[in-house]
């Protein structure tokens, strides 16, 4: 009877540790690498991209995935990479894609007439030059001699016509990219010139007229959903939903060709997945894996350092007390040890930042201002009683759930403002509402999360904290910041950069000075490369760039 | 003639699991050995160790301390549901058992319509209108809670209510409350008894699935769920994290489920 009884427990034992097992795994989701908790500037660029592409194609997974260790090259040059993303592509046609996830994969396929190159520059891709009239109100630009679009056809100055308009909403409809309702009319003087003219003048016209969003695509093509065709280094050749898209070097390319020959994009939905799919050798690539994913990986792979490009911050809502008040939002910035959280988050690793701009900017990022509050707990508590709260006080901070650096990175806040009597109850929310309530609703005391830049223009970053600003979701108000950005647009509109770039390092400053969100850092960016492949090129903006991979 | 009463070896050692867990929880209640917010860098994802039983997690916290106090949010969570049902429960079960007629229609196809929906995206649907945290997820897992008691109740009374000690009751002019709550009521405690024990049961495994999810207890404070839910990523590294508050669970379930299978014979 005991030894039934024994059997029965050990059962029963066994048993509900499978179905807890089970049944607590089940929904791990995008826990770790979602990098849904970024604020685009224009649009909310998460990448939860649920696809519902009207795709019939189902082609089989073309000539068998490589399966094992070792970068693979055939002897007649021909190489090939799988590269894990973590979505299916939402759209294949560049004016129609939502998620910065799908953007930075057709970055690959697609050209507008510049794109950014990896310094973060504008440069010629469709166009071989442009010129800007003086008003800042006309752009002509020269189409590219020879450049040819992957069906073979050249890229004539209609194609170009056809494709802006249609992104300006001209050919009837919306436009497809808000900034574009902008253009007057775009015209085609000769076989080689293309002329777009703008209502009103505006800066940032050629950083979005060199999103891939905008790029330009085949007008005699009308299938682009199933059938893609662009001008960059790698052409489409099939796709399977949900499973994987696959690539091909585009040998006409106009620019420098691609390395590899083949890729494949395999979708790795499962965030808990990728380690496995890397060791395994299902994929030799995945971009923006976790400290944690990074350290259970073998010595078969490199892990590659960069930034995600972001201000992860605890952004705090000017307009509420008593974060209205400038010596409370001050007492923060001196309570909060920014290095520490680094230490505890993510070994270290990540850039500090102290303001609402990163290193990648270049010469609008200011880095003396990230030791503008070296940690000082007494200097902070005087500060509070300046202010009236001496006993400290407690406000709710509002996290993401889904993103589990910003919610550590909440916590550790949470515990060091107690140095300083504050007590932080942190709200985990869901990024939908987060969304409606925190960034539209602006329903909220404060929250952790990274804001990023669309473009690379200092107003990207700088113009939500206009007092009047449509999206200046942390209520920001002061006078002499406005007078600072108005003053940085005049500079740009008379194409004074230097006196531009002064003003912009000025709101920088006052951003910092008047402690307008306690910012943290710029994130780092963890890539997982198999070893044998080289050339992984980091970009300052949300991109892949398949073609400057390599076999070693 | 006084019955002999033998104890099977699954109750008693369902009684000292269970009390060896409450024990636990009311020492988490009064003491734990350390702060459970404190973070050490240098204690991240220590192994155990004398100082540190059950080892250190991400922010070098003890996980001992934090197992102390979620055990308790857990237990405090898990009791508060089944009281909500239980006492809900018993009202509507007792009720349209009883009396039926249109208020039993109505009422258990009420019933049905709760039951109908998972636990979990009923309180879901709860959280996502009052917001999250401990007290929110109670009442979530509470409503999604009454059904399955009242059902049980409902079967109960049905059973009693033709009883000739009930209808000799009515007969004798008892008020109706005084038969439902004093005459049949007490009746109706061996299986309520059952129900209630696994339904605390499910109740831990809930509040567990609910942190796990991000909508119970909120960090820093810990609850066995969310403290299984954080130890994930590090199951390989550092596994005693992930293995305690999984274990605490298992010991929760086991030692109440070992009672309860008493309660039934």
């Amino acid at each position: 009877m005991a030894k039934r009884g024994q059997r029965f427990m050990k059962v029963l034992f066994a048993g509900m540790l499978l179905t807890l097992t089970v049944a607590l795994s089940g929904c791990s989701g995008d826990k770790a690498a979602g990098d849904s908790t970024q604020i685009a500037d224009t649009s909310a660029a998460g990448s939860s991209g649920a696809s519902t592409v009207a795709n019939e194609e189902t082609n089989a997974s073309p000539e068998g995935t490589k399966e094992t260790g070792g970068a693979s090259e055939t002897e007649d040059g021909a190489s090939h990479i799988t590269i894990g993303i973590p979505q299916d592509l939402d759209s294949l046609v560049p004016s129609l894609s939502q998620g910065a996830g799908t953007q930075e994969i057709l970055f690959n396929i697609y050209e507008g007439l510049y794109k950014p190159d990896s310094e973060g520059n504008l440069v010629p891709a469709v166009a071989s030059g442009y010129t800007m009239s003086e008003d800042g109100l006309v752009y002509t630009f020269t189409l590219r001699d020879g450049i040819l679009f992957h069906n073979g056809n050249p890229v004539t100055v209609e194609d170009v016509v056809y494709s802006i308009e249609t992104c300006a909403g001209l050919n009837g409809g919306e436009p497809v990219i808000s900034a574009f309702s902008n253009i007057e009319r775009v015209e085609a003087p000769d076989s080689q010139t293309v002329v777009i003219t703008l209502k009103e003048s505006s800066n940032p016209f050629m950083a979005i007229l060199s999103t891939v969003e905008a790029a330009i695509v085949p007008a005699d093509v009308d299938d682009l959903q199933t059938n893609p065709v662009g001008t960059g280094p790698y052409k489409f050749v099939s796709r399977s939903l949900q499973e994987n898209v696959v690539l091909e070097r585009f040998d006409a390319y106009w620019g420098e060709p691609a390395h590899i020959k083949d890729i494949t994009l395999k979708v790795l939905a499962d965030s808990d997945a990728i380690v496995m799919n890397l060791e395994g050798g299902a994929v030799d690539l995945v971009a923006r894996v976790s400290t944690a994913q990074a350290a259970e990986l073998s010595s078969d792979f490199e892990v590659l350092e960069g930034t995600m490009n972001l201000v992860q911050a605890m952004y705090l809502n000017n307009a509420v007390a008593p974060f209205d008040n400038e010596k409370v939002r001050q007492a923060l910035c001196y309570a909060v040890n920014k290095q520490e959280i680094l230490d505890f988050v993510s070994e270290g690793k990540g850039t500090l930042v102290g303001s609402s701009m990163f290193p990648a900017f270049g010469k609008y990022y200011v880095e003396e201002l990230n030791d503008l509050y070296p940690t000082d707990i007494e200097k902070a508590k005087a500060l509070l009683s300046e202010a009236g709260y001496a006993d400290g006080f407690s406000f709710t901070m509002k996290v993401p759930s889904n993103y589990q650096q910003h919610i550590d990175t909440a916590q550790v806040v949470a515990e060091q403002l107690k140095q300083i009597n504050v007590t932080a109850n942190i709200e985990l929310i869901e990024w939908e509402t987060w969304l409606s309530d925190v960034y539209q609703g602006r329903d909220f005391e404060a929250t952790l999360v990274g804001v990023d830049a669309s473009t690379l223009t200092a107003g990207a970053m700088l113009s939500r904290f206009r007092s009047d600003a449509h999206n200046n979701f942390v209520n920001f108000s002061n006078a002499e910041y406005d007078a600072a950005y108005q003053e940085a647009l005049a500079a740009e509109a008379v194409m004074n950069d230097a006196k531009a770039t002064e003003a912009y390092k000025k709101c920088e400053t006052i951003l910092a000075r008047t402690a307008a969100n306690v910012y943290i850092q710029d994130m780092c960016e963890l890539v997982a490369v198999r070893k044998g492949y080289t050339g992984y090129t980091f970009y300052p903006l949300y991109i892949q760039d398949f073609s400057k991979l390599e076999v070693k | 003639m006084k019955k002999k009463r033998v104890y099977s070896p699954n109750y008693i050692l369902g009684l000292v699991i269970t009390g060896v867990m409450l024990l636990l929880i009311l020492t988490g209640f009064i003491h734990t050995p350390y702060d459970i917010t404190k973070m050490d860098s240098s204690l991240k994802l220590a192994a155990p160790s004398l100082s540190h039983p059950m080892g250190c997690d991400n922010f070098g916290r003890d996980i001992f301390s934090r197992v102390l106090k979620g055990m308790g949010n857990t237990f405090v969570i898990a009791s508060a549901t089944v009281a909500i049902g239980t006492v809900c429960g018993v009202m509507v079960g007792a009720f349209t058992g009883y009396f039926g007629g249109w208020l039993d229609e109505v009422l258990m196809r009420v019933n049905d319509v709760v039951f109908a929906f998972p636990g979990i995206l009923l309180a879901l649907v709860f959280v996502s209108i009052f917001g999250t945290g401990k007290y929110n997820v109670i009442a979530a897992l509470g409503v999604a809670f009454i059904p399955s008691f009242a059902r049980i109740v409902r079967g109960e009374f049905i059973k009693y209510r033709e009883m000739d000690y009930v209808k000799s009751a009515r007969l004798a002019g008892v008020p109706q409350l005084r038969i439902i709550f004093v005459h049949i009521l007490p009746n109706t405690m061996p299986v309520l008894a059952s129900s209630v024990m696994i339904g605390f049961n499910n109740a831990v495994l809930a509040e567990a699935g609910m942190s796990y999810l991000g909508i119970g207890v909120q960090p820093p404070n810990a609850s066995l769920g969310s403290m299984l839910s954080e130890s994930q990523t590090y199951l390989f590294s550092a596994p005693w994290y992930a293995v305690f508050p999984g274990l605490m669970i298992i010991l929760m379930v086991l030692g109440l489920s070992l009672l309860a299978d008493r309660g039934k014979r």
